[in-house]
């Protein structure tokens, strides 16, 4: 039905398969998938999956061919309320189909290397069962992905936008009943709870600047509410700063920023490639995306820009210190994304739309790269740990029998994500080192990997438009490679800490491909925007949507500063990390000479703490009050036991029971009962079995009869 | 005072006489031969008002045929002497009392409040006769075939209950 | 000559006796008599309102009456029988089985 439109120049009817064909892969793998093997399973989401990025290629063709021009694709009608009038549209332009070839192309290699990944995941946690849920949950992310980034209208948006937080709720809370080293625990589903609980909030700021949107501008429909807002921003220039603040918030939700943050580290809790796909390269950057298509808004106020800037700044600096404290693999890497969305947001605050997205771009590349890396490595580690444990265990070494390995669980708590077990894993992982160090110099910025350019391009921004900005995120730049360098350092240089390290073993196939694949785009990701005259494609393309932008030039001075500062970062991790292998019982170097900043560092400058101080405990105590004073002792033991059941009880055995009941109604019934005994014991000696007795009766009645007669 | 009243008078006080001797008198014996002098009057009463055939009638069926049936019971069951009565003891002033009232009310009705100037007529010579009496049975079986013939079953069953009622059991003593 | 009046009194006074009879003696026997009284005191209501009506109807009905007056003396005097084979009595007051 829906080819039938599609010509050889324009596939923009195809749109709706953007959503279709993910949603067809999870409803096979629902419906049927229970009997299907592991592999065809993976097959089948990850052919759905790759439909969505083909359908997203055509797209693009389409848009491309067309010069730009996109088009909205209608589907069905939606709401129609009064003025009201919304339908499911699908928006395809230039910063649609951008988003969507990232989401459906990134989204599709890292099915195909969750395939592999999974398999032994499900083994090691103990329930192959869960394999077949895992794809149909990274099905339903696609689609939810691209209805937010396909969306005509802000509400359809927030369909795609919920629709990615239940996904990522669901994905995170995948081992729900275990922690992350497969401990029963509620570890995981209290992260997902957290990541979750923490989205309502920002979603909360979304909703109302939606509200608002609809109550100012009348629409909710982006042409619409862009054709609007101008004559807002003259009138009634606080509304545009209000909504522009909230869709802050919802950003500030979903993208990880200050103050909400906190839910994507604990969102490492999720199998690897959730973090690799959803809190790493797609869902977290939807917020970018918001303000890159909101930009008609945020372009009419400044100060609202300003907000967004400096929410940025901060959190990627923050962000990038508190990372240089982590030991946990995967929680560096999380706060190297938070502090890598601070950049990217900054640079949309500032207008650089196209740096923003550029880096969204080369980010998600480098950093799905990383995540699944380091999903490789600790696999890796796994791996060789259940080797040793079966050496130890059983001699020889048969993994074929995954019971055997499951039986012998060794006792001790081994935690394969932890950085102070890992060391000289180049040599037992060498495909996997290689694609580490790509990920770690593009996203470190050395160039000519991809982060250089992107990076480099947002740094040259704000050195432009806020001088301040640009220190802070040179700064967090600074950090950036530093605990990359940390980590190259204590993960793949030196020598095992740990046994398993020692042993490792290097992935499958059918997960170091799609890395090699990502490490191609990480290496030539730059190409997509290359700050020189007539390379500046991406921004270009973008021009389409977001209107003239301004395309720079290649600074040398921020280029060779922060290559510098990378460089300089680099060599200090060396001396503090590279040079002596540390043991495993070591402190970290970095504890002596910063003291108790790094103290800070290492617990997150005590965030969570604050948090569960100033909101969490504050807000079980309200909830605390509410539950015992309130409704425990007032309404529950008051109101309801004593004033309703007690007046209840008082007047149905008092007032009812008592007088009504027992006094007037019982007494009624009973009274005729015993007046009828009365009298029925007193005619009854009528009875007396005499005849003459009863025979004088008729007399007397004939007598009464006849006197009745005569003197009538 | 005409010679009928004067005779009607007579033969009324006599049958009052009667009927309260057979209430009064203690013996069965006594009170069953009361009996007899009184339907004995009341057949002439019948005769006076020129009814020969139910004058008959009552002599042989009641102060003959039943009478004696009531003799041979009294002497079947003994003249039993019954003790005085400790039960009841309000019944016999009130039954005379109400009976009273009932003579009193019925005269009154008859003789006082409705009147009627109705006489009686002295039988002729062909009521008496057997003409009148053959009317009667043409009428006792014409119009009157079905009662007739109902009272002879009814005769019938009296006497087969009789007999039921009265017969020894089997293997019953005396 | 006699009014119709005076024999239908006579008739209530026998029959008043009658009932009286019924009423206060408790031998079985003279109660029966009694009711045979009262059975006459009717029959000769009957008559005399068809001597003064001269139909015969009056008379027919009489006829039945001692008809079924001899039925029931019948009947009556063997009850009376078997009453007294059980009780050995006659006397009314000793059944009274069907006090109440």
């Amino acid at each position: 039905m829906l080819f039938s439109e599609a010509t050889t120049t324009s596939f923009f009817s195809l749109a709706p398969w953007l959503v279709f064909a993910p949603v067809i892969g999870l409803l096979i793998n629902i419906i049927i998938g229970g009997r299907f093997s592991e592999k065809l399973i993976g097959a089948v989401a990850s052919v759905a999956s790759g439909a969505t990025f083909i359908v997203s290629l055509l797209l693009a063709y389409s848009v491309w061919v067309g010069h730009g021009q996109g088009e909205s694709i209608f589907l069905a009608e939606w709401i129609h309320v009064g003025s009201l009038s919304l339908d499911w549209t699908f928006r395809v332009d230039s910063l649609s189909t951008t988003m969507m070839l990232v989401v459906s192309g990134v989204g599709t290699l890292i099915h195909i290397y969750a395939i592999g990944y999974m398999h032994e995941d499900v083994r090691f946690k103990n329930d192959p069962s869960r394999f077949r849920r895992f794809f149909v949950f990274l099905n339903l992310f696609i689609a939810a992905m691209m209805i937010l980034v396909s969306g005509d209208s802000y509400l359809m948006l927030f369909v795609g936008w919920e629709g990615v937080g239940l996904c990522s709720f669901l994905l995170i809370g995948f081992w729900f009943e275990m922690d992350t080293l497969a401990r029963p625990s509620w570890a995981n589903s209290n992260a997902a709870k957290k990541a979750f609980i923490v989205n309502r909030i920002g979603d909360l700021g979304f909703l109302i600047a939606g509200f608002l949107m609809f109550w100012y501008l009348g629409s909710l429909q982006f042409d619409e509410v862009f054709a609007a807002a101008p004559e807002l921003a003259d009138t009634q220039p606080g509304i545009i700063i209000a909504i522009t603040l909230f869709l802050l918030v919802g950003v500030a939700g979903k993208s990880a920023q200050i103050p909400l943050f906190v839910w994507l580290p604990d969102a490492m809790a999720g199998p690897t490639p959730v973090s690799a796909l959803i809190h790493a390269a797609t869902m977290v950057t939807a917020g970018v995306y918001l303000i890159a298509r909101s930009a008609p808004l945020y372009n009419l106020v400044e100060g609202a820009q300003s907000v967004v800037v400096i929410v940025g700044a901060a959190t990627a600096l923050f962000a990038a210190t508190i990372a240089v404290g982590q030991y946990d693999i995967k929680k560096v890497l999380a706060y190297s994304t938070i502090s890598q969305l601070g950049f990217m947001v900054a640079a949309v605050g500032m207008g650089a739309y196209v740096a923003g997205i550029f880096h969204l771009v080369t980010h998600a590349f480098f950093k799905a790269l990383l995540f699944l890396s380091a999903g490789s490595v600790i696999l890796g580690l796994e791996r060789g740990h259940h080797l040793l444990a079966h050496a130890h265990n059983g001699g020889a070494a048969d993994h074929d029998d995954e019971e055997e390995v499951r039986r012998t669980e060794p006792a001790e708590v081994f935690d394969p994500g932890d950085m102070r077990n890992m060391g000289g894993i180049r040599k037992t992982m060498p495909v996997t080192f290689w694609l580490y160090m790509i990920g770690s110099l593009a996203l470190v910025g050395i160039i000519p990997f991809a982060g250089f350019w992107s990076k480099d391009e947002i740094l040259l921004d704000a050195s432009l438009k806020y001088p301040a900005v640009y220190w802070l995120l040179s700064t967090a730049a600074f950090f950036t490679a530093f605990y990359m360098g940390r980590q190259i350092w204590m993960v793949f240089f030196g020598t095992a800490r740990h046994e398993a390290a020692a042993n490792a073993q290097e992935s499958p196939k059918i997960m170091t491909v799609p890395l090699m694949v990502l490490a191609g785009l990480s290496i030539l990701g730059g190409l997509l925007n290359l700050p020189f005259k007539g390379f500046h494609n991406l921004g270009h393309w973008l021009e389409f949507t977001l209107g003239e932008v301004e395309l720079l030039g290649l600074d040398p001075t921020v280029a060779g500063l922060s290559t510098l500062l990378a460089l300089a970062a680099i060599f200090i991790s060396w001396l503090l990390y590279g040079r002596v292998t540390l043991k495993q019982a070591d402190r970290d170097p970095l504890k002596k000479p910063l003291g108790f900043v790094f103290t800070g560092m290492e617990n997150k400058w005590f965030v969570d703490e604050a948090y569960k101080a100033m909101i969490v405990d504050r807000y079980t105590d309200v909830c605390r009050f509410l539950a015992d004073v309130i409704d425990s002792r007032f309404w529950h033991d008051w109101f309801h036991e004593k004033l309703i059941v007690g007046t209840y009880n008082w007047f149905s055995n008092t007032g009812l029971n008592y007088y009504a009941d027992q006094k007037i109604i019982d007494a009624f019934a009973n009274g005729l009962g015993r007046t009828t005994k009365y009298l029925s014991a007193s005619v009854r000696r009528i009875q007396n079995g005499f005849v003459r007795s009863y025979a004088l009766s008729v007399f007397l009645g004939v007598v009464l009869i006849l006197g009745y007669l005569i003197l009538k | 005072m005409s010679p009928e009243l004067i005779l009607f008078l007579v033969l009324s006080l006599v049958a009052i006489a009667a009927a309260i001797g057979m209430l009064i008198s203690p013996n069965p014996v006594y009170s069953a031969l009361f009996l007899v002098i009184n339907f004995s009057t009341v057949a002439v009463f019948y005769l006076i008002l020129g009814a020969p055939f139910i004058a008959m009638a009552q002599i042989t069926i009641y102060a003959g045929a039943i009478m004696v049936l009531f003799l041979f019971v009294i002497m079947l069951l003994g003249a039993e002497k019954l003790a005085p009565g400790k039960v009841l003891p309000y019944q016999k002033p009130l039954a005379i009392g109400l009976a009273i009232v009932l003579m009193v009310e019925s005269v009154y009705a008859v003789l006082a409040r409705n009147p009627s100037d109705a006489e009686i007529i002295v039988p002729t010579e062909a009521a008496n006769s057997i003409d009148a009496m053959r009317d009667l049975g043409i009428m006792l079986f014409s119009d009157y075939l079905l009662p007739f013939e109902v009272t002879s079953i009814l005769l019938l069953v009296a006497m087969i209950g009789a007999i039921v009622l009265t017969k020894r059991a089997k293997g019953e003593q005396e | 000559m006699v009014p119709q009046d005076y024999y239908i009194a006579l008739s209530a006074i026998l029959f008043t006796i009658g009932a009286l009879g019924v009423l206060i003696r408790r031998n079985a026997l003279i109660i029966f008599m009694s009711i045979e009284m009262m059975l006459n005191a009717a029959n000769l209501a009957f008559v005399t309102f068809a001597n003064t009506y001269q139909h015969l109807n009056g008379r027919i009905i009489a006829f039945f009456v001692i008809a079924v007056a001899a039925a029931e003396v019948a009947v009556g005097l063997a009850l009376i029988v078997a009453i007294f084979k059980s009780k050995h009595s006659i006397d009314v007051d000793q059944m009274s089985s069907l006090k109440g």
